[in-house]
């Protein structure tokens, strides 16, 4: 069995941030209180998002480039974690949203742009259903992948800043870099985001060699 | 150039032989607004400018589709190969688009008239709703003939044009509402410098991904 380096760098970045994200100092913040623990959680799962679906995107521009089918196979996987991740975003999101905002969904402009998004990618794998012929499949649904992806920035990254948001960085608030996370948070927080987008790729590549296997039983 | 005006022609020839078509389009969208009207019990100053503009905008986005959708379903798989044969796919997809935001305009231009007839107008800087107005079309043809394109390659492509193109536009749709909001408050168009600088983005941005990713779509 061929062991790769990185998935063990991601077990122990996880773990590392699993415990010390629990159990290290955390500045006093009012409202937010021991909630900011959240941050090594919910906010990297978007990071993991956003970077997943990108390498989705350059997979599906290579697969127009060369016609490799390998290429959309891995674009469609990695979308699917990406997914995968937004839920896991959504939901880790909301119970945090219902303790500092007292809202589970309050209605701000960076979630609903994110449900949009989430939209945007459940209509992708709905186009995918609805071809029988493979390459068809392959090249339809990887120009909507680049298309949504270019649709998917100015939603979340764009329209936000332009009105109030209650996500910190928007609206005029000051980014959480500046002002609520110190050197100590930042030690958890930035492997918490490598930790989580190598996860994000280890469970993508276990399901390309799934479906890799598949496609050669079913050939 | 102009082979684009060439398939220009051809499609306004051909929208004129299906007059139907063309006649069908007109009617939903006076039908839609008409259907707003009555709903509305008809007293026009129920309506404040927050919930006439959005139904303005939702009404004009369904018509949108509609008419759209069928950009590339009316021509047979036998004649546009033939069109290959003719032209580069980047000059098939700027004739569809730049068709489609004449198109576009024309429901626009009348579904405002006929809107802002029967519900009333509380437009207080015209040739900026007018701008809005156009800048949507834009927007709207350009993303939605690739949509269009894509839905047709499917089977069930009347539902899938819906789900595609609804969180595609809603970007699109955001700002036109916000500039559009501007201009029925009659604010100072400094104020709306910023959405419609986002607007051209947008659009240019939708253009060029069209002018780009078409010729991988036509070839399936």
């Amino acid at each position: 069995m061929r062991i790769a380096w990185w998935k063990i760098v991601s077990v122990v970045i996880l773990t590392y941030v699993i415990f010390w994200g629990l159990i290290g100092g955390v500045p006093r913040q009012p409202i937010l209180n021991e909630s900011i623990r959240n941050v090594y959680f919910h906010v990297p799962l978007w990071f993991g998002m956003i970077i997943l679906l990108l390498t989705s995107m350059i997979f599906s521009v290579r697969y127009l480039r060369n016609g490799r089918p390998d290429d959309d196979l891995v674009a469609v996987e990695f979308a699917n974690t990406a997914i995968l991740f937004g839920i896991l975003g959504c939901a880790t999101g909301s119970t945090w949203a219902s303790f500092t905002w007292g809202d589970p969904w309050p209605n701000d402009p960076k979630l609903n742009g994110v449900a949009v998004g989430m939209l945007l990618y459940f209509a992708y794998l709905i186009l995918r259903g609805s071809f029988d012929d493979e390459q068809r499949r392959a090249r339809i649904s990887a120009v909507y992948n680049i298309f949504a992806f270019a649709v998917f920035i100015p939603l979340i990254f764009i329209l936000p800043r332009l009105t109030d948001s209650l996500h910190p960085g928007n609206g005029g608030n000051p980014a959480f870099g500046q002002y609520d996370m110190d050197s100590q948070m930042r030690l958890v927080f930035y492997p918490a985001v490598i930790g989580f987008t190598l996860l994000g790729v280890w469970i993508t590549e276990v399901r390309v060699r799934l479906r890799r296997i598949r496609a050669v039983l079913e050939a | 150039m102009r082979q684009i005006s060439a398939l220009m022609r051809k499609e306004f020839l051909l929208e004129w032989r299906q007059r139907y078509a063309l006649n069908g389009m007109l009617l939903y969208i006076v039908g839609a607004v008409f259907v707003c009207y009555l709903s509305f019990n008809a007293r026009r100053n129920l309506l404040t400018p927050i919930v006439w503009n959005t139904l303005f905008w939702i009404i004009l986005l369904f018509s949108a589709i509609n008419a759209i959708a069928k950009s590339f379903v009316q021509e047979r798989a036998g004649r546009m190969l033939y069109y290959y044969t003719l032209a580069s796919p980047q000059q098939i997809i700027i004739a569809k688009i730049l068709y489609n935001t004449v198109l576009m305009l024309v429901l626009a231009g009348l579904g405002f008239g006929v809107y802002a007839f029967v519900l009333g107008n509380p437009v207080n800087d015209i040739p900026l709703y007018i701008a809005a107005l156009v800048l949507g079309a834009i927007g709207f043809a350009g993303s939605l003939t690739l949509i269009a394109g894509i839905a047709s390659k499917a089977e069930n492509s009347a539902t899938l044009m819906a789900i595609l193109s609804f969180p595609v536009v809603l970007p699109l749709l955001l700002m036109l509402l916000r500039v559009s909001k501007n201009a029925l408050d009659g604010l100072d168009r400094s104020v709306s410098l910023d959405e419609v600088s986002i607007l051209l983005a947008i659009d240019a941005i939708v253009l060029a991904l069209s002018w780009m990713l078409f010729p991988f779509l036509w070839r399936s």
